[in-house]
């Protein structure tokens, strides 16, 4: 299946002993003139990049807080490095968060402190070299900047801040990742991340409507630009047309229409996603999120509501206020902006949907907290919600729940293994071997309770789930939308 | 003044200049750097006494250590509360009539002085006989621990071997503060733990010792989770486009 091996599977999982250069082989395709230009950075690497790399640097440390201090505190006690699940999967010691990190810091060191000026061997500072860029290209390649490192440091020291400085700096110095930059350019020119333009958009939609009046009987709709429209909702491309993602559209239209709100979509901001921050870039990132206040101050909504996908619910919930703000033109009622899990929860809450878990009883269900909606967001209003309102709603909709090891749900979650701009197929030995510590818990549940859904709010982990479960011999189809649940159990005709 | 006076007098004052102006530095910088974003890891407190909370339990129990590494932990938590008895001990050698309660905690300070070796040595097994802490190890994290060592063990040896004269040293570290010079006792043990002291204050703004105040300023953990509530705007990042 592959020419790799994939991780075998323990009865308890081990930490590795390292295996140094075992991932140096892996680097995604370097981005072209076509995809660099839109964005301002060169489509080359350019002449002076020691000088240009080592003058971002110091600018960045100027410019962000998280980035000066994360680079000065760490002490190198170890405690990160077992928590990685690139680690766990590679055993390749700079995907170690702390060594992750080391290949910038040791730069920041040799250039920026006065130890690493006057003492480099000593403090372990290096000089900018082509290898050290070629390892800041492979490795900050290699973090799906899920923060799990961040939970468990003394210091809240996030590699993710540090590797979206150093893709900043390698973006300004030519060396752009194509993945990331190619998707940030199709969502300024047609609208989003798939490049489904307008027109070919409300075709879809009409065309989901239609199968979806067939199979239940019900007009549901799925409306496209509707002005005067009480909420708009925002989601991932993957929504429109992907298995399993559009299961979780179907469900969204059936909760709105049998709590009777009036709601669109957007061709304008037809894409939650938000890759900005994969490349830690701040004006992209702002520029990406300025379409979703055009588009709501366009149709004059008096709601956002962001659907399921893990770092856009991150932007959203962290970035968007900051971004985009303020939202005052808004209904005051409601937070801006609010997760269709927040919505749907609410609704239950309020017995505004009729819900037969029965009707998913052929299913037996786990639930993967995807990262950045655990560790860099909240829902409802209570610090932990993202971890309990998800669950109330799946636990509504099935009979059947069943939860992973406690030490890899909730904030301990792991990482899929295609989050923070990695699900591209040029690095699927990375992806195989980042799901294990993932697998390895989904295999204990389905080999404990003979579970066989896997439950995500999150179109990367959705995308990534589908590809990667063949590798560990569970069905590809396994995988599915929290508000595919949802759509199952909801009784249309009985509440509207 | 003998030259030994004279060297160890100058030493503590560039060796307290450094660390408080180092420090001042290190921190108004910190300060005055920008968050342009709101980037707390939650599940994370929604009001500032919250944080307060939070970052209570984060300096004191070393809660996040906790949950990734219990050997760590035990060692990082002994050394560190260790230490802390130690210097609050170490007051009665700075101040001309010591408060009671720096009397009160002598016999705790002086056996902390054990536990902060222990944990010191149990940092240092763990740097050699992990291989993942090993390869993270550079040269500079050695030398820290040993000169940390150097320091207790010397301190040990001076309390349980061979003794000193601790009038004289409280004299000398007096006449420090007061700008009244007062003679240095000539003793090896003590005048290495005093040049390996004034090193760690000299090294302090200039390492990785910087974790200190570093901890305060890490917006993954003080941050308030509200960005939804409250706008979250910075200079740099308002001018943006």
């Amino acid at each position: 299946m592959a020419d790799y091996e994939v991780p075998e599977l323990k009865d308890i999982p081990v930490i590795p002993a390292i295996k140094e250069g075992a991932m140096a082989h892996s680097s995604p395709f370097v981005s072209r003139a076509p995809f660099q230009e839109p964005m301002g950075y060169p489509d080359e690497l350019v002449d002076n990049w020691q000088e240009v790399a080592i003058e971002k640097l110091g600018d960045l440390t100027k410019k962000y807080r998280s980035l000066k201090v994360f680079l000065d505190s760490c002490v190198k006690c170890g405690a990160c490095t077992d928590k990685c699940h690139y680690f766990l999967g590679t055993a390749d010691p700079k995907n170690m968060p702390v060594a992750r990190q080391d290949l910038l810091r040791k730069v920041y060191r040799r250039y920026y402190t006065l130890a690493g000026k006057f003492f480099p061997k000593l403090v372990g500072a290096t000089d900018l070299t082509k290898e050290v860029l070629d390892d800041w290209y492979s490795y900050y390649h290699q973090c799906s900047q899920c923060r799990r490192c961040s939970v468990f440091c003394p210091y809240g020291i996030d590699t993710a801040e540090i590797s979206m400085a150093a893709r900043e700096i390698l973006d300004t110095v030519g060396v752009g990742q194509k993945y990331c930059n190619e998707i940030i350019g199709k969502v300024y020119e047609i609208g989003n991340n798939l490049g489904l333009p307008g027109k070919a958009l409300g075709q879809t939609l009409e065309d989901l409507e239609e199968d979806v009046e067939d199979e239940t009987g019900v007009a549901v709709k799925y409306p496209l630009d509707v002005k005067g429209a009480d909420v708009l909702v925002v989601t991932p491309s993957a929504d429109f047309f992907a298995e399993p993602h559009i299961d979780g559209l179907i469900g969204y239209g059936k909760v709105f229409h049998q709590a009777g709100i009036n709601w669109t979509l957007s061709s304008h901001a037809s894409e939650a996603a938000n890759f900005g921050m994969f490349i830690g870039s701040y004006d992209n990132m702002k520029r990406v999120a300025m379409r979703v206040r055009e588009a709501a101050l366009d149709l004059g909504v008096k709601r956002i509501v962001v659907g399921e996908c893990g770092h856009a619910w991150r932007v959203a919930y962290q970035f968007w206020n900051t971004l985009a703000g303020p939202f005052d033109f808004l209904d005051p009622n409601y937070p801006v902006p609010q997760h269709i899990i927040e919505v749907t929860h609410d609704l239950i809450q309020r017995g505004a949907l009729n819900l037969d878990p029965s009707a998913n009883d052929d299913k037996r269900v786990t639930f993967h907290d995807s990262c950045n909606v655990a560790r860099a967001t909240r829902m409802g209003n209570t610090p932990g919600g993202q971890f309990i309102l998800p669950r109330e709603v799946i636990k509504a909709s099935v009979n059947h729940y069943f939860d992973m090891a406690p030490e890899t749900i909730h904030d301990s979650t792991f990482c899929c293994g295609g989050g923070g701009g990695l699900l591209t197929d040029d690095l699927m030995e990375l992806r195989v071997k980042g799901a294990m510590p993932r697998m390895q818990a989904l295999t204990d549940v389905v080999k404990e309770y003979d579970v066989n859904y896997l439950a995500a709010i999150c179109a990367i982990c959705k995308s990534q789930f589908t590809k990667t479960l063949p590798y560990y011999d569970h069905p590809m189809d396994m995988i599915g939308s929290v508000h595919g649940l949802v759509s199952e159990a909801i009784q249309l005709g009985t509440k509207e | 003044m003998s030259m030994l006076t004279l060297g160890y007098s100058v030493l503590f004052y560039f060796a307290a200049f450094v660390l408080f102006a180092g420090l001042a530095y290190r921190i108004y910088t910190y300060a005055n750097t920008p968050s342009p974003l709101k980037i707390v890891v939650t599940p994370a407190p929604t009001t500032k006494a919250g944080v307060v909370y939070r970052m209570w339990r984060e300096v004191v129990l070393f809660e996040s250590l906790f949950r990734s590494s219990k050997w760590t932990w035990v060692f990082g938590w002994a050394f560190h509360f260790g230490m802390l008895l130690v210097l609050l001990r170490h007051l009665r050698y700075v101040l001309e009539t010591p408060w009671t309660w720096v009397d009160m905690i002598q016999p705790f300070g002086i056996y902390a002085g054990f536990l902060m070796l222990l944990g010191l040595l149990g940092l240092w097994a763990r740097r050699i006989l992990v291989d993942r802490v090993r390869y993270i190890s550079s040269p500079s994290d050695h030398l820290m621990l040993a000169m940390l060592v150097g320091i207790t063990v010397t301190g040990l040896l001076m309390k349980f071997v061979s003794g000193t004269d601790v009038i004289a040293v409280k004299n000398f570290m007096l006449g420090l503060i007061y700008f009244d010079i007062q003679p240095m006792p000539e003793d090896l043990i003590l005048l290495t733990h005093l040049g390996l002291v004034a090193l760690l204050m000299i090294v302090f703004p200039y390492s990785k010792l910087l974790h200190a105040p570093g901890v305060f300023f890490s917006p993954t953990r003080v941050q308030v989770d509200d960005p939804r509530e409250t706008r979250h705007v910075t200079p740099w990042a308002k001018d943006a486009n």
